[in-house]
């Protein structure tokens, strides 16, 4: 039903029932907002959006107020305009002036309030606010003096991720962001998805750069520096620089990447497809025994946290393979090295994925040995997009060049993995081969793309039929697993992507992340599969040449060594 | 109490009682109420104010020895608590009432006089100056020579509804409460009169919200009434966390069948069977008397299931708040009660659409509801009788501070705050002056002797620029440091503050460091620095007024008020702390200029070495000399100096 | 028995403690993480950590916000408490009638501060808003005794005459 309102002396036609906010957006207003997020409901925190309603004392929050039949708005008059830059000012007045050296200059939601609302004296004095900055966690630095309470993280932490790490901690002038008693964010419940980091509007919530070690042995004559990238940063990273979203930047990465100094610049895909083949392998040991099932899989690192933390009783059902990059960077350090003639010790890996949770990742006792990780920095997709900028180097202007071999070959199964359900189809590919001894008639599974969060699919081998779930969004997913518990739902594969849509929307990618742009990378990256002319894991030459020449197949002794990897309960206050 | 020396109970006669006209009782039930509400006495009476505050003044150890007098000398007498009859500068306060004369009470009772005072009650020889006055009573005998209460200054110009047994009755007897009238009115509502009936009723006697909302309460009620939903709720918000308002506690110490009645049937007008009394968790006294009082109610029947076959049900419910002003605010109280942060949310919905787990939820303060029985029981037009047009009834007000007399007044609604500060309270302590009130708690503001004048009521505060809030009034006189003031309710605020929204949580962040910081004296200071306080504090009004607009709860919007208010009439006294950097009543301990005489010092070092500013120089056994510069007035020299050598102005 | 046996006895039992108080309220959703930890802290004295997770695996709420919501209250605190807790009022009526010396008064002689314990934990400050005897200004409480019109000069002997009767 449509209804009548009056917004700054002119008539418009609203929706009955949307927020002013909404019903403004709809017409082409926009108000600023700090605290609303699109999804969730409102919470009126934040007083950006005021607008003045005639009849009302006081000024009233588009976000949390409906629209009715005649109302009268101003959204712009001298009234509103002096609460909303007071308001600012006075978010301002604590806030360390930092921007020149803040990881958000540029792209920072305060900043750029203050800019709209053309703050430009400092009318309000106030005392500095300072805390200690959080940087216990691999993946993520808080530094609560920049933060504005505005409450997002909480809630994408409570209602996307589905894991409560942080709330609100006391209140007033004390009021913080926190987790549980307080402690730091790598000894709380946090899963190092990262989700909080993209939706944080300043500077309080950053990846935890590892730039200056990187510099350092870039420029190390003796060290071989390589760099792998995940399937998701080539469309991810297409926005940092104004192309439009869904862009491929495929092989103008390769360029940039050695123009910045990387010796070796590799595809995580390759090894993504070597996961799928291990992967597919288990499954067909399980499936076959009807032992442990469901499968599954370990491949989103966050989710693995996740498992360790809140529930290790499904550890045992965890595809116990290293993830790709952990692959790539352990095959690196044996497989390469050894055809290199290069010590593995001179030798530093470099992974860029839009996933903040590998950051972590890399620290776990089994991606070492003597004690050096088998990946030594990662960066996000962000960083990435930092380092070109930093090296001066115009992406615009570079030719594409195809990424180094050994782990050149790849296949599209091994880039679906950057989508929600991609991992399922890439799975079932190889699966089926396996199973039935021929390609899948179907290649693409319809039910298993999309946009749903819970995507199911059955499909019938002569081995019996192989039900599989994929689910994004962890809280999606732990809904689905209680559910799995309780015996409401059966599968025999189960895929768990923590962000929705999976990587493409990862902890690290480009920031404000547009619903429209990862809409645009999932497209491309179905595209990319479609136009790909060998779609299967199992028929990458690579993996084939791995095994041959390295491991001997899958689930030998030697594979087992290289490529299983292990999980373990972690005790934490959650 | 457990001596309550069988005068018998009201149980049995609950039908007639409710039934019948006052008129037509049995001589049985008119025997039993004579009894009941201590018009005959058949021992001795002896009662002693057991509130909170009475109790802090020593009230546990007079019952103490109240008790062992009576033992020692095998006396039959009945002992019994009684709440605050409002004198807190008087308690603890002892009264006895002997069979056949009237009862008389007695201030400040020391422990250690208790055999003195109640020898000569015994002895009918009653020390006039030892007593603070009796208690009228045209059926008994009175005391010669001593005043009545009703015409002592303090009590002659109050009207009181609410507190007329406060301090008389004992709160734990459900049957002295019935005997003066109590739970007729409920019982009557909810055999006699639809739901409609109360509404409307409640509505038109005029009575609004006590806790300074102002709010129409029948129309409040009516709104949840015809809201459908399968279950609503009434809370009653007990949380008074303003400092300074006793009022409410006082209500709940003093009488609370009164609340219980007023929760019933405004639980039954509005529909629903569960009420919960939210209530601040240190309000100990009040808890354990709420507690009794509901399960004494049930013991009648007059709560529980199916209250006198009228088909209606009540469940009453304490839920004890954990400690945060801001959940006073109702929507922040209903989040509390559903066990969550205490964080108002926008309105609407309102709750009495959507309140309490989602459902139709009425929120109303003690006083409010304490008001409805005697409404219900007395009509509209007898209530709209009371106070002004606009106005309605009796409010209640908490008086602390300098003041001569402190505690609790009812005035009708339309008295002149000059009658309530200058009458009834008698101005400022003796010796002193007054120098202003400031009513309304944290968020109220400050009314200078000039505008004494205006009268009680919700309009008349409101074109000053004032409210009345919960009813707390703060005497202040010329000891009393007005920036000092602001800066304590700035402070108060800013803890208080749940931290949600911008203008409420950074803007009383940033008005309390100004006043910190014009209330301290910086190590080095220029020109500079104060005349950009100065420009601070004009900006304060900008920023006021956007508080006021853009918060999202009362308490971010009315943040302001007592620093605003205080800027507007005592200005000087702003000024003179940040020019003059001078306090006059010298409570800005940090604007104090130290120095030392040079006749009394001995040059013994100590307070050089212990000054944290390292402010003070001299060679040992010369007399020693303070930079003024760098004295930040902590006052450790003149704390260490053995000699009294060091002074301050 | 050595100590660390002790110890693990002690804890046993508190764990013991902490699931009967649990166990007296019936409703296991959110409306009790109030009262649950108002019993909590009546029964410990503080709120733990262990405390916090028991109360959050009892009612399926994240620590996190069993946390967040007992750090908005006063009520509840994370350190224990001194054997003699004292409560300063700071309510108008005291405020004006100097409680800020109290305060500074005890934290000169006790050398904590508010919302402090003592090393030797003896003694808790804590300020609070009014405590319901503004009548009897300024206030303050020792536990459950309470001291009406306090004077900062008197401090020194009250806390003298506490250490005496705890000798
Ligand atoms: C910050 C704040 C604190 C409040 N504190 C109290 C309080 O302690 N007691 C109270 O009865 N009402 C308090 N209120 C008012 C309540 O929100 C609500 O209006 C009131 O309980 C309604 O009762 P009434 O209609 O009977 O006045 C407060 C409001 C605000 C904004
Ligand atoms: S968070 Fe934003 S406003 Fe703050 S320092 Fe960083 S860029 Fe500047
Ligand atoms: S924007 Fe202004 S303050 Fe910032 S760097 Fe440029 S000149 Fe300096
Ligand atoms: S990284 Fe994920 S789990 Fe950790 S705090 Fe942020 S949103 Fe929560
Ligand atoms: S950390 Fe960021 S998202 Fe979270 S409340 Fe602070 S400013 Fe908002
Ligand atoms: S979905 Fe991808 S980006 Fe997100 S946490 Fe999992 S692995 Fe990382
Ligand atoms: S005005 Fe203050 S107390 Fe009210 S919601 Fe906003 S921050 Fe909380
Ligand atoms: S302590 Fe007193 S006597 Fe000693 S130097 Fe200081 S002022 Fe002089
Ligand atoms: S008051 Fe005395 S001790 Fe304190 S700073 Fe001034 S000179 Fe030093
Ligand atoms: S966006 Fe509306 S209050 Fe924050
Ligand atoms: S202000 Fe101290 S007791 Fe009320």
């Amino acid at each position: 039903m449509m209804i009548k309102i009056e917004v700054n002396n002119r008539t418009f036609s609203v929706n009955r029932g949307d927020t002013i906010l909404a019903a403004l957006r709809n017409n082409g207003i926009q108000v600023p907002t700090l605290c609303s997020m699109s999804d969730l409901s409102p919470t009126g925190a934040c007083r950006m959006c005021v607008v003045e309603v005639e009849g009302f004392e006081s000024l009233v929050p588009a976000c949390s107020f409906r629209v009715e039949e005649w109302m009268k708005i101003k959204t712009h008059s001298a009234r509103v305009l002096q609460a909303r830059k007071t308001n600012v000012e006075l978010l301002l007045s604590s806030h360390p002036d930092d921007c020149l050296y803040c990881e958000r200059n540029g792209n920072c939601e305060l900043q750029k309030l203050a800019e709209d609302l053309h703050v430009r004296n400092r009318n309000i004095q106030g005392h500095k606010s300072s805390f200690k900055i959080d940087t216990s966690s691999p993946a993520i630095i808080r530094d609560p003096g920049k933060c504005i309470l505005c409450g997002r993280c909480v809630r994408v932490c409570e209602e996307i991720a589905g894991v409560s790490t942080i709330d609100f901690e006391r209140r007033g002038d004390r009021l913080m962001i926190a987790t549980a008693m307080a402690e730091p964010l790598h000894f709380s419940s946090c899963i190092e998805c990262g989700m909080c980091v993209v939706s944080c509007p300043t500077g309080a919530l950053t990846d935890h750069a590892q730039f200056q070690e990187l510099a350092d042995s870039l420029d190390q004559v003796e060290t071989t520096v390589t760099a792998q990238y995940t399937p998701e940063v080539p469309v991810s990273l297409a926005e940092e620089f104004g192309f439009k979203p869904g862009t491929d930047l495929k092989g103008i990465i390769n360029n940039a990447l050695r123009r910045i100094g990387f010796d070796y610049v590799f595809e995580t895909a390759c090894c993504g497809d070597m996961y799928i083949v291990e992967q597919a392998s288990e499954f067909i040991s399980r499936f076959m025994k009807k032992e442990n099932l469901p499968l599954i899989s370990s491949r989103c690192t966050a989710w693995v946290n996740y498992v360790e933390t809140f529930q290790p009783a499904l550890i045992s059902h965890l595809t116990p393979v290293r993830s790709p990059h952990q692959l790539t960077g352990k095959l690196i350090n044996t497989w390469f090295a050894q055809m290199k003639k290069i010590p593995a010790n001179r030798i530093h890996n470099v992974l860029i994925t839009n996933c903040i949770a590998s950051k972590g990742e890399v620290n776990r006792r089994e991606y070492a040995m003597n004690n050096s990780p088998d990946i030594d920095f990662v960066l996000t997709t962000r960083e990435l997009a930092r380092l070109i900028k930093l090296n001066g180097i115009d992406i615009q202007s570079l030719e594409a060049e195809p990424s180094d071999g050994p782990f050149h070959a790849v296949s599209s199964a091994g880039k679906l993995l950057a989508i929600a359900g991609g991992e399922t189809e890439a799975t079932l590919r190889t699966v089926y081969h396996e199973i039935a001894k021929k390609e899948m008639q179907e290649s693409r599974q319809a039910k298993l793309r999309g946009n749903k969060s819970v995507r199911e699919e059955m499909i019938s081998t002569p081995k019996g039929d192989i039900s599989v779930v994929a689910v994004s969004g962890l809280k999606n997913a732990i809904k689905l697993l209680e559910e799995v518990k309780d015996g409401k739902r059966t599968y025999d594969f189960i895929e768990v992507m923590v962000c929705p849509d999976g990587c493409v929307n990862g902890g690290g990618q480009s920031i404000p992340a547009r619903e429209q742009s990862i809409k645009a990378r999932v497209k491309t990256i179905n595209e990319l599969d479609k136009n790909e002319a060998i779609k299967a894991a199992h028929k990458n030459t690579a993996v084939a040449k791995i095994y041959q020449e390295f491991a001997r197949g899958p689930r030998t002794d030697e594979s087992k060594e290289l490529f299983l990897t292990r999980f373990e309960a972690r005790k934490v206050l959650r | 109490m457990e001596e309550n020396t069988n005068r018998g109970d009201m149980r049995e006669m609950i039908p007639e009682f409710v039934e019948k006209k006052f008129s037509e009782y049995s001589l049985e039930l008119k025997g039993l109420i004579r009894a009941l509400d201590r018009t005959v006495v058949k021992v001795p009476l002896i009662m002693v104010g057991l509130n909170t505050s009475g109790r802090i003044a020593g009230g546990d150890k007079v019952m103490n020895n109240v008790r062992s007098y009576v033992r020692d000398r095998n006396i039959d007498a009945e002992i019994a608590e009684t709440g605050a009859i409002g004198l807190a500068l008087e308690e603890p306060i002892l009264s006895v009432q002997l069979p056949g004369r009237t009862r008389v009470l007695f201030p400040n009772v020391l422990p250690e006089d208790i055999s003195i005072i109640l020898d000569d009650v015994f002895h009918h020889t009653i020390p006039a100056e030892r007593v603070l006055g009796q208690m009228r009573n045209e059926e008994l005998h009175a005391w010669p020579d001593i005043p009545f209460l009703d015409e002592l200054s303090f009590f002659a110009k109050q009207h009181r509804i609410l507190l007329k047994n406060n301090g008389i009755i004992d709160p734990l007897s459900i049957d002295e409460y019935m005997a003066n009238g109590g739970y007729r009115a409920f019982l009557r509502a909810i055999r006699y009169h639809t739901l409609e009936e109360i509404c409307i009723l409640v509505e038109e006697s005029g009575l609004r919200g006590r806790s300074g909302s102002g709010f129409l309460t029948g129309k409040k009620w009516m709104n949840a009434q015809q809201t459908p939903a399968e279950q609503k709720y009434l809370v009653c918000n007990a949380e008074e966390s303003d400092p300074g308002a006793f009022m409410d506690r006082a209500l709940m110490e003093g009488n609370p069948h009164q609340l219980i009645e007023g929760i019933s049937i405004a639980a039954y007008a509005i529909g629903a069977t569960k009420a919960y009394i939210y209530i601040r968790s240190d309000y100990y006294d009040s808890i354990r008397k709420l507690a009794a009082a509901i399960r004494d109610a049930r013991n009648y029947g007059i709560l529980g299931h199916n209250i006198f076959n009228s088909g209606f049900n009540l469940e009453i419910s304490i839920r004890k708040g954990p400690g945060a002003f801001v959940c006073g605010e109702e929507t922040a109280l209903i989040a509390s009660m559903e066990g969550k942060r205490g964080m108002p949310q926008s309105k609407p919905p309102y709750p009495s659409v959507r309140g309490f787990h989602k459902k139709p939820t009425v929120v109303n303060n003690v006083e409010t509801l304490s008001n409805v029985p005697h409404i219900i029981a007395n009509g509209a037009d007898w209530y709209r009788n009371i106070g002004t047009g606009d106005c309605t009834g009796t409010k209640i007000f908490s008086v602390s501070g300098r003041a001569r007399t402190k505690g609790l007044i009812e005035i009708p609604m339309g008295t002149k705050l000059d009658v309530l500060v200058n009458e009834i309270i008698g101005g400022s302590r003796p010796g002193h002056t007054l120098k202003a009130v400031h009513i309304g708690g944290p968020y109220g503001c400050i009314i200078p002797p000039e505008k004494m004048g205006i009268s009680i009521c919700f309009e008349a505060f409101k074109k000053e620029g004032a409210i009345m809030g919960a009813g707390g009034i703060l005497v202040l006189d010329e000891k009393t440091c007005i920036v000092d003031l602001v800066k304590y309710f700035m402070d108060f605020m800013k803890q208080q503050s749940c931290g949600k929204c911008i203008p409420c949580r950074e803007g009383t962040k940033r008005m309390s460091e100004l006043l910190n910081e014009i209330t301290r004296k910086p190590a080095v200071e220029d020109q500079h620095d104060t005349l950009e306080k100065f420009r601070g504090l004009i900006q304060l009004e900008k920023l006021a007024e956007v508080m006021h607009d853009t918060s999202l709860c009362g308490l971010g919007q009315l943040a302001p008020n007592p620093l605003m208010s205080s800027l507007k009439h005592f200005r000087e006294e702003f000024e003179e702390h940040i020019f003059d950097r001078h306090c006059k009543p010298n409570v800005c301990r940090e604007l104090r200029t130290y120095y030392i005489d040079v006749e009394l010092c001995t040059g013994c070092t100590i307070c050089a070495k212990r000054c944290p500013e390292e402010a003070i120089i001299g060679t040992e056994k010369h007399p020693f000399f303070i930079v003024p510069d760098k004295c930040t007035g902590c006052g450790i020299c003149k704390e260490v100096c053995k000699f009294s050598a060091v002074f301050y102005n | 028995m050595h100590e660390g046996s002790n110890g693990f006895q002690k804890r046993d039992m508190e764990e013991n403690r902490t699931e009967q108080i649990m166990r007296q309220f019936q409703h296991v959703n959110r409306d009790s993480l109030i009262p649950i930890l108002q019993a909590m802290q009546d029964e410990f004295g503080y709120i733990s950590d262990e405390v916090v997770e028991k109360i959050g695996e009892h009612l399926k709420l994240p620590a996190s916000k069993v946390y967040g919501l007992a750090s908005f209250y006063s009520q509840f605190t994370f350190t224990p408490r001194g054997k003699y807790h004292i409560r300063v009022c700071d309510g108008s009526a005291c405020h004006i009638d100097r409680s800020a010396s109290i305060v500074k008064e005890l934290t000169k002689q006790l050398g904590i501060g508010d919302g402090e314990t003592t090393r030797d934990g003896m003694f808790s400050l804590e300020v609070v808003a009014c405590i319901g005897a503004c009548g009897q200004s300024p206030v303050i409480a020792v536990n459950s005794d309470y001291y009406p019109k306090m004077k900062s000069g008197k401090i020194r002997e009250l806390l003298e005459e506490i250490r005496e009767k705890h000798r």
